[in-house]
């Protein structure tokens, strides 16, 4: 075992981990989204409602549940450790330090956004994951039995509490930039450097880093602007 | 021919453990054909005369290809130009420019005096694995092995990194992934390189993390300012290597 552990703790496996729990939580991101949109689907939130509670009780998806919170947390403690590493590596700054213009902003500053998107996902738990788990819901009847109306309290949050959409937009914007830079530099890390395929890994982060955010995006605006509760 | 006044902000250290601080002094009369260690140069006779102590910066040959010059000025290893410091023109700056002069800042990097820094952690990471350690005897006929273009030059690419630190000082995490990274690419793609090609792999990463360098962000920082434009597949190629040596090789 020995050299499991000396390859996972060194700066290289450390990487390692943060690039295949970063892909791994991508995956995530496209499977919550894609569940979300069940919100549009204008019947009073019963299907939302249904998929909820499927979420929730099966077993399979209690045993991913686990899954995707390691996947949290090895990627926000690996991200700590590293981050300890590398201020560590350098104790005196410069006094003037220009950044090549090559060099994006968002690729330096990998801990601060994902540090308040971090923030964001406690809060977002506490909004929703919280009560439905944990507290009285309000029931709705589907088919004649009972089921917790999910849907009503994200149209209820996203309708009532402003700075909650506020907060959820801006962690969006920044989850962009995390993700525009991390998508590709996970595929860098896994060795994976091919003239062939790179604009495409590119590409494809480039994408996913529009359109994750801006699909969640819609939701908080949807229920501001165009849903009564 | 232009001649120019300067302010120089120098940062003075007498030895490692002494405190550092940086020290404004003023040029005049430099000219732009000057390299940037010529008005060193001029610098320091300015501050023999006075009696006042030299300042100290590394450099050796003088034309860009031995790696012992270093500083980073205004912010930016070797300076604004993509190239050595002793490549660097005054014509790169203008009068009455203020001009801020730095050794490379990183843990595994002391500083020896002033703008001088100890670098031998590269020479201990090299001693780990990168080298062919097989008696080669006298010199193969042209051909004998045959290597395709395509890769001679890449090793070749990666073997012109002339070790100066560049990468460790611009990189925000002082990570000297290019240096190690290029070091072996330059003989993993290579016939005569294969038969340590895990060993070396493995012990030069393990080197570089004990040497306190940091782990990388891939923000592309080394190689916008690497002199010698060594790309960042190398990193890759390295993460390649790593992985490919701790999953195969009997090292356990």
């Amino acid at each position: 075992m020995s050299w499991i552990t000396n390859t996972l703790t060194s700066t290289l496996g450390r990487k390692l981990s943060m690039s295949l729990t970063g892909l791994f939580l991508v995956s995530f991101l496209i499977v919550h989204l894609s569940g979300n949109f069940l919100l549009y689907k204008g019947d009073g939130g019963e299907a939302f409602n249904l998929y909820s509670n499927f979420m929730s009780t099966n077993g399979l998806i209690r045993v991913l549940e686990i899954g995707l919170l390691l996947g949290f947390g090895i990627h926000i403690w690996t991200a700590s450790i590293l981050t300890r590493m590398n201020s560590a590596a350098r104790p005196i700054g410069y006094a003037v330090q220009k950044t090549h213009e090559k060099v994006s902003w968002f690729s330096r500053n990998m801990g601060l956004s994902g540090s308040i998107v971090l923030f964001f996902l406690i809060v977002h738990l506490i909004n929703f994951w919280f009560p439905y788990h944990y507290q009285e819901m309000p029931m709705v009847d589907i088919e004649g039995k009972p089921y917790k109306d999910m849907y009503g309290l994200v149209a209820r949050i996203f309708h009532d509490e402003w700075w909650y959409s506020v907060l959820y937009l801006i962690a969006l914007l920044l989850l962009g930039f995390h993700l525009q830079h991390g998508f590709a530099s996970a595929f860098r890390t896994l060795g994976l450097d091919h003239k062939k395929y790179n604009s495409i890994i590119e590409g494809i982060g480039n994408i996913i880093s529009i359109i994750l955010p801006l699909g969640f995006a819609t939701m908080p605006v949807y229920f501001w602007f165009f849903h009564t509760v | 021919m232009n001649t120019m006044n300067l302010t120089l902000k120098i940062w003075r250290q007498p030895n490692t453990a002494a405190k550092g601080e940086l020290k404004t002094y003023s040029i005049s009369g430099i000219n732009d054909h000057m390299s940037f260690l010529e008005m060193m140069d001029v610098l320091n006779e300015n501050l023999q005369k006075k009696g006042e102590d030299p300042v100290v910066f590394d450099h050796d040959c003088r034309e860009g290809i031995c790696g012992a010059c270093s500083l980073v000025i205004n912010g930016r290893p070797h300076g604004p130009q993509q190239t050595t410091t002793c490549q660097l023109h005054m014509r790169s700056f203008k009068d009455g420019d203020t001009i801020y002069i730095e050794p490379w800042r990183a843990k595994a990097f002391p500083v020896i005096k002033d703008l001088m820094v100890n670098r031998s952690a590269f020479d201990r990471i090299q001693h780990a694995g990168g080298y062919v350690s097989v008696n080669t005897g006298s010199a193969q006929d042209a051909n004998a092995i045959p290597i395709g273009k395509e890769i001679a030059d890449e090793a070749f690419n990666s073997a012109t990194c002339i070790g100066c630190g560049a990468c460790v000082a611009a990189c925000k995490n002082a990570s000297a992934m290019l240096f190690v990274s290029a070091k072996i690419s330059q003989l993993a793609m290579l016939p005569q390189g294969q038969a340590e090609r895990n060993r070396r792999a493995e012990g030069m990463v393990a080197q570089m993390d004990q040497e306190g360098f940091g782990a990388c962000t891939n923000t592309g920082a080394c190689e916008a300012e690497c002199p010698k434009q060594i790309s960042i597949s190398n990193i890759a190629r390295m993460n390649r290597e790593y992985l490919g040596a701790k999953l195969s090789s009997n090292a356990v």
